[in-house]
């Protein structure tokens, strides 16, 4: 593959990429004193120099249109085109979102019919739309948690309770609203250990959140128990949300009795990733928070749908009202699998996972292994010498996008994989027998892993240098 | 099924690998009492009903293809180039995810090294984050970063009622966990002048916003060293437009930089998915709330690209991180990348130059109205605020009919400015449409 150039190498003084029009106005004097002296530095290019250079670029990507991407936590499911082209709509992309109600009736009854049916996938009263990513939405959550005990004149409670398994977005969530975070032990099946869980519950918990499945994705096996602890203590259960893939028509976890939650709608609802965004985090709350979620949301009154705040909402967390353009994706997604299509999403996507569990434990040391959810984790360090980089990193030779790998911590050499439901069999064998292969060459040549991968333009990378002296733009 | 490839024998063989008999088997550790619920959805649908339903939905909206916008507000109606939309609908692209894994996510990462580099000159600035969810999110981050500079010690955010009135409510939502206060925008007179009068030794930062929400230029000359010798920092929140004419706020001695990037290559949306531009020096970037991508090297000594300065973040830190923020608004930086590439050095001044004239021809036009009256005395860019004869909403209403949708209603969020109306125009409006909105404005006076 060719090395590809920054803009800022191949700009010509003079190259003009894009036709604006004359001034059809009169020019009204500028104010000198406001005025940039200095150009900024950006690239004079041709739009054909731009096209190539970006199509170049994106030829450098490994994708989920282009490879199997089984990254663990991620529900790298494929999004349907039909998404882009609903999304795409210019009477949906050309709307302001300060125009009077009268006019984007369309967008808002949109957004109310995807309130309703998030809140009948998961069970719960509210729905907040307005979160734009995950880690947005347990900020918005747990800001919510905090509102609801305030209300209640209990003041005491400052303690967020996280099991060890949990993404890192959990205690950073907690802790931008203020909140010291106590970590609680996983047990030897993978759950939370109950007794550390009851030894941590007294009145300054504001609550527990809980990933269910668990980032090993385990279902977590007394999760009533767990639930009915944190609520005896007084103190609310997040639920994380990631993992919401598994559990479609399988259970809802405001039947749990979990109080709060966020939707990831890019990885559940099939709306592309974007290269790390946007995704949308809406919240799902009991009916108890729903006066405190942030807002604005959409009502219905009458024939009319509008923009209302609710009663005692923690605030806005956006600018506006959320990612709107992902949520026309996720509506679409959910308008055309019904309530059957998603059970099944949620089936195979479990039946896959295991099925590729059960096909590598002999090769790779699956640490919890049952039965498992959407996804599993295996240990990389296979014999002496071979460490989880190594294998992902020799994936890529096979033509795979790596697994999550080093996540989640209590996993020594973690590799976390999670196939989703729209990969097929086949696919998934490929991947196998490609893991199985790489094992026999940490055999007999340990170097082709170490010094993998062979196949990209670049090897690995150094990102102790990157980050000893960090370059952060283009400096000539 | 729809989007699931496996068929009835792959699944039997599947199960019969696991070792169990059904795919319900799989779920036996969910309590039995709430196992399997019905959910009650409406029937699914095919690909051309769904188009169908969406098409009937949308009709239901007014856009700006088919009005004449004079509305802003923070959200601008500015030209997308064609190749923006092409190039972000790489599937290489948009069904990536984060580059974690740099050796196959090379044209990611330098595309956001290059979003860093362009953005940063724009602004005059060190440094620049991959992207927050939009200017709102990341201008609230900026005063949580200030106040972790000072490492708690400072609690004080001061902040000029002539910012974004939504951006200050997410402020205060954003803080209002930690011992952070929003102050100095409870009286809508505070200008610039009193605001500095108010720092002191427990003001982590001093929030401005220029252009500000009234589309009036602030005049920053000498206020760092202000807000510096009383050790705060200075953040400064602008729109990207505006810096194809007017001095960034880097020169300006800005501490943090924060913008609405959106109508860098992005649609409306009605609201999002936008770009939250984020920006610091080089001094405050281990400081810095979100992703970063670097330049370095592989293993043959060849230029790359990766993630970078992750110590800060919440995969490693936890709940010692800067900010929980994980995904962020990728694709849309993507978008400013190509946008910033395409327009280059002249078209960003051209696109300002246009906004600015015919932002000034139709106030002056306005202005000469018999009811109406131009209110903004200072220098401004594409915003200017108007006294209207009669409620601004009532005179909206009559402007739909005329397929126009009007400014923004002022007395919805400052109640003292009743009958006022922020005009919004950019280099999108024409001066037929601008004559009539200024022939429909008279009419319905």
């Amino acid at each position: 593959m060719l090395y590809e150039p920054l803009l800022f190498e191949i700009s010509k003084p003079g190259r003009v990429g894009v036709a604006l029009p004359d001034l059809d106005v009169p020019e009204s004097p500028l104010p000198t004193e406001f005025l940039r002296t200095e150009e900024p530095n950006l690239p004079e290019l041709s739009e054909l120099d731009v096209a190539r250079h970006f199509v170049r670029l994106s030829q450098k990507n490994y994708s989920v249109d282009s490879v199997f991407y089984p990254l663990g936590s991620c529900t790298m499911k494929y999004n349907p085109k039909v998404n882009e082209a609903a999304a795409a709509k210019p009477k949906f992309t050309a709307t302001h979102p300060l125009q009077p109600e009268e006019t984007v009736q369309g967008n808002l009854q949109l957004m109310f019919e995807l309130q309703e049916m998030l809140k009948e996938i998961s069970g719960f009263d509210g729905v907040s739309l307005q979160p734009a990513a995950g880690a947005h939405g347990e900020f918005s959550g747990v800001l919510t948690m905090r509102a609801y005990h305030l209300s209640r004149g209990d003041t005491k409670r400052t303690k967020m309770l996280i099991p060890d398994s949990a993404h890192g977005t959990n205690p950073a969530s907690s802790a931008m609203s203020g909140f010291t975070v106590q970590e609680i032990p996983s047990d030897d099946r993978g759950n939370i250990d109950l007794d550390a869980l009851k030894a941590a519950c007294d009145d300054t918990v504001v609550g527990l959140m809980i990933t269910n499945p668990n980032t090993l994705g385990m279902f977590e096996e007394h999760v009533e128990e767990v639930v009915k602890t944190v609520h005896d203590c007084g103190g609310l259960v997040y639920g994380d949300g990631a993992n919401l893939n598994a559990l479609m028509g399988i259970v809802r976890p405001g039947d749990l009795g979990f109080d709060v939650m966020h939707f990831n709608l890019h990885k559940t609802f099939s709306t592309p990733h974007g290269g790390g965004g946007p995704g949308s985090g809406p919240i799902g709350v009991s009916e108890a928070l729903a006066p405190f979620m942030p807002g604005p949301i959409v009502a219905k009154d009458g024939e009319m749908y509008k923009l209302v705040t609710p009663e005692h909402s923690v605030g806005s967390v956006k600018a506006f009202y959320g990612n709107f353009g992902v949520m026309v994706r996720a509506y679409t997604y959910i308008r055309m699998m019904g309530a059957d299509g998603l059970r099944a999403v949620s089936e195979n996507a479990v039946l896959n996972a295991n099925y590729m569990r059960v096909k590598l434990q002999d090769a790779y040391h699956v640490p919890f292994n049952r039965i498992c959810m959407h996804e599993f984790v295996a240990e990389g360090d296979i014999i002496e010498g071979i460490h989880t980089m190594d294998i992902a990193k020799r994936l890529i030779d096979y033509g795979y996008h790596p697994p999550t790998v080093y996540f989640p911590l209590i996993v020594h050499e973690a590799l976390m994989i999670e196939p989703t439901e729209t990969e097929s069999k086949e696919t998934m064998d490929g991947f196998i027998d490609a893991l199985h292969k790489i094992a026999e060459e940490a055999k007999t040549n340990p170097d082709l892993l170490h010094s993998a991968p062979h196949t990209t333009e670049l090897g690995r990378l150094d990102e102790v240098q990157a980050a000893r002296h960090p370059v952060l733009k283009y400096l000539g | 099924m729809k989007f699931i490839p496996n068929t009835e024998p792959e699944r039997a063989e599947m199960l019969d690998a696991i070792g169990v008999k059904s795919v319900a088997d799989l779920f036996e550790v969910v309590p039995e009492s709430v196992r399997f619920p019905k959910l009650n959805l409406p029937e699914p649908l095919s690909e051309m009903e769904i188009m169908a339903e969406l098409t009937a939905m949308s009709d239901r909206n007014a856009d700006t293809f088919h009005y004449s916008a004079f509305i802003g507000a923070g959200a601008y109606n500015h030209f997308q180039p064609s190749i923006v939309g092409q190039m972000i609908s790489r599937n290489e692209f948009y069904t990536a995810y984060t580059p974690y894994q740099p050796e196959v996510s090379q044209g990611t990462l330098q595309a956001i090294f290059e979003y860093q580099t362009m953005v940063s000159d724009l602004l005059a600035m060190d440094v620049v984050n991959a992207s927050h969810y939009d200017g709102a999110t990341a201008l609230a981050e900026a005063a949580i970063m200030a106040y972790q500079v000072s490492r708690g010690k400072r609690k004080k955010v001061l902040v000029l009622p002539s910012v974004k009135p939504n951006y200050r409510k997410v402020m205060r939502t954003y803080t209002q966990g930690l011992p952070v206060e929003i102050t100095g925008d409870e009286n809508p007179n505070t200008d610039l002048a009193a605001l500095t009068a108010m720092l002191d030794s427990d003001t982590a930062c001093l929030v401005v916003q220029s252009p500000n929400f009234f589309g009036e230029l602030e005049d920053l000359r000498g206020l760092a060293d202000t807000v510096h010798a009383a050790g705060a920092l200075l953040v400064v929140h602008t729109d990207p437009h505006a810096l194809g004419l007017f001095t960034p706020p880097g020169e300006y001695g800005a501490d943090i930089v924060t913008a609405e990037g959106h109508a860098l290559g992005n649609s409306l949306n009605y609201g999002g998915p936008y770009l939250g531009i984020f920006a610091t020096t080089q001094k405050l970037v281990r400081k810095m709330p979100g992703r970063v991508v670097g330049q370095t090297v592989d293993t043959n000594g060849k230029r790359g690209f990766v993630l970078t300065l992750s110590t800060r973040e919440q995969h490693i830190r936890r709940e010692k991180a800067t900010s929980n923020i994980c995904s962020n608004q990728g694709l849309n930086a993507l978008a400013a990348a190509v946008y910033l590439a395409t327009m280059g050095k002249h078209g960003m001044r051209r696109v300002a130059e246009l906004s600015y004239h015919k932002a000034h021809y139709a106030a002056a036009e306005i202005d000469k109205l018999p009811g109406y009256q131009l209110l903004t005395t200072k220098p401004f860019f594409k915003e200017f605020v108007i006294q209207c004869p009669k409620p601004v909403a009532e005179i909206n209403t009559a402007l739909l009919a005329k397929n126009i949708i009007g400014g923004y209603d002022l007395s919805q969020r400052y109640p003292e400015r009743a009958n006022q109306m922020l005009v919004a125009v950019t280099e999108m409006n024409t001066r037929r449409q601008i004559d009539e909105f200024v022939a429909a404005l008279k009419e319905v006076a």
